[in-house]
């Protein structure tokens, strides 16, 4: 009897463990599962990504719809390329879709905002977006800033 | 000549440093695998594992909620005077998944577990209960220490996966419910940053060697432990002291390693 308890709690245990584990992964590192399967893979260039990092959120109008699969260099062109996973359920984007990398706050992490257009034919898996715009650097809005002032001084 | 007295102690100390390695060594070597004669079986592990692990649940998962509700509070009077609360999420579950939850749950483990297993180990050595497996042909490692070992080295990553959980949540109820961080922003932000393998894995990895180097630790004190009263106590004292010290300075070389880059 004394055995059989002992038995019972040493395998609660350990699935408690498994299940900690795995609460972990979807609950805190956020591993969704369908993330795969119920996705299709669109492509972008950026000039500047400013900070934009892998499994960074895909939203349009506020609501996160996918996310950053890989970012790398093109070589030929030195333009950033972002490759992300879309849900789809939204595979009515148009063609003329355009992407635009925002800061959720002023210092907050950045994202990937989509905003459909007006063309009748869709984005298909592997699709380019073609119309794009670099994350908004605050660097260079003061860099900017300052040089104006001293120019309107002299 | 007195200089050559001083050498020749100082010599004499790190020989016996080697062999105590030595011992040690061989003991882990030999006790990590199962078998032969009066060996022990599948039942004698989930014993040690009942009272190494399951007995140890209560104060890992108290003091994991308290640790989790004090970085909190902490990092909310902090980030709070930058206007930046909505990180709270991200820094609590860092800070936990990476360094405190394996460092904080070996350093438990060690003086709940560690201690009670040299203790054991020592008083059976002591009451000659190990020469008497001896004599009838039973090898006391594998009979005594193996369970013992695996047991640890099974317990230590569950006991800190569940550290980990209850500190974020033990977390999210001071941001969320008691100061009133959002929600959305403590959850989102740190599903944003935090990812499965980078945290989640390398912490539990590190968890894993700390089990080994903790149980380690406390069976070979047990085990090489002077068979009186006085050498069990100060075997006992030896283990908790040794291996938070080793669970503290592994921990900077496995972070270096793994997250330094170095």
């Amino acid at each position: 009897m004394r055995m059989r308890y002992i038995e019972l709690a040493v395998g609660a245990f350990m699935v408690v463990g498994i299940v900690a584990v795995v609460a972990m992964a979807f609950r805190v590192s956020g591993l969704s599962s369908d993330s795969q399967g119920s996705t299709y893979v669109l492509k972008a260039r950026f000039e500047n990504l400013g900070g934009l990092t892998d499994r960074a959120k895909v939203s349009m109008a506020g609501v996160t719809i996918g996310r950053v699969n890989k970012i790398y260099l093109d070589p030929k062109r030195y333009e950033a390329v972002v490759e992300m996973s879309i849900s789809k359920n939204m595979n009515t984007l148009s063609k003329d879709t355009s992407a635009a990398i925002m800061t959720a706050g002023l210092l907050g992490e950045k994202f990937i905002a989509l905003s459909v257009g007006a063309e009748d034919e869709v984005l298909k898996d592997g699709d380019w977006i073609s119309e794009t715009q670099s994350a908004f650097m605050l660097e260079d809005m003061i860099g900017r800033f300052i040089f104006n002032n001293q120019g309107k001084k002299e | 000549m007195w200089l050559f007295k001083q050498l020749q102690a100082f010599g004499q100390q790190g020989v016996r440093a080697m062999e105590a390695m030595g011992r040690a060594a061989f003991l882990l070597l030999h006790s990590l695998t199962w078998g032969g004669p009066g060996s022990a079986t599948w039942r004698d592990l989930v014993k040690q594992i009942y009272s190494v692990g399951v007995l140890s649940l209560l104060i890992i998962v108290v003091a994991g909620f308290f640790v989790g509700m004090v970085l909190g509070l902490q990092g909310f009077t902090i980030l709070s005077n930058f206007g930046s609360v909505s990180a709270l999420g991200t820094l609590v579950s860092l800070t936990i998944l990476r360094e405190l939850g394996p460092v904080v749950t070996a350093l438990l483990f060690a003086g709940r577990a560690g201690s009670a297993l040299t203790a054991e180990i020592s008083l059976m050595k002591a009451t000659e209960q190990l020469s008497a497996m001896e004599m009838m042909g039973v090898d006391p490692l594998k009979r005594v220490i193996t369970p013992r070992l695996w047991a640890g080295i099974i317990s230590l990553p569950i006991l800190t996966a569940l550290f980990s959980l209850v500190g974020i949540f033990g977390g999210a109820f001071v941001a969320v419910d008691l100061v009133g961080v959002d929600t959305g922003a403590y959850w989102g932000n740190m599903q944003a940053a935090v990812q499965f393998y980078e945290d989640v894995v390398k912490g539990l990895i590190k968890s894993v060697v700390f089990g080994v180097v903790v149980t380690w630790i406390a069976v070979y004190q047990g085990y090489d432990s002077v068979p009186t009263s006085e050498g069990i106590g100060k075997a006992t004292t030896q283990t908790v002291v040794i291996s938070s010290l080793a669970i503290l300075g592994l921990d900077f070389v496995l972070t270096a390693l793994m997250f330094g880059g170095i």
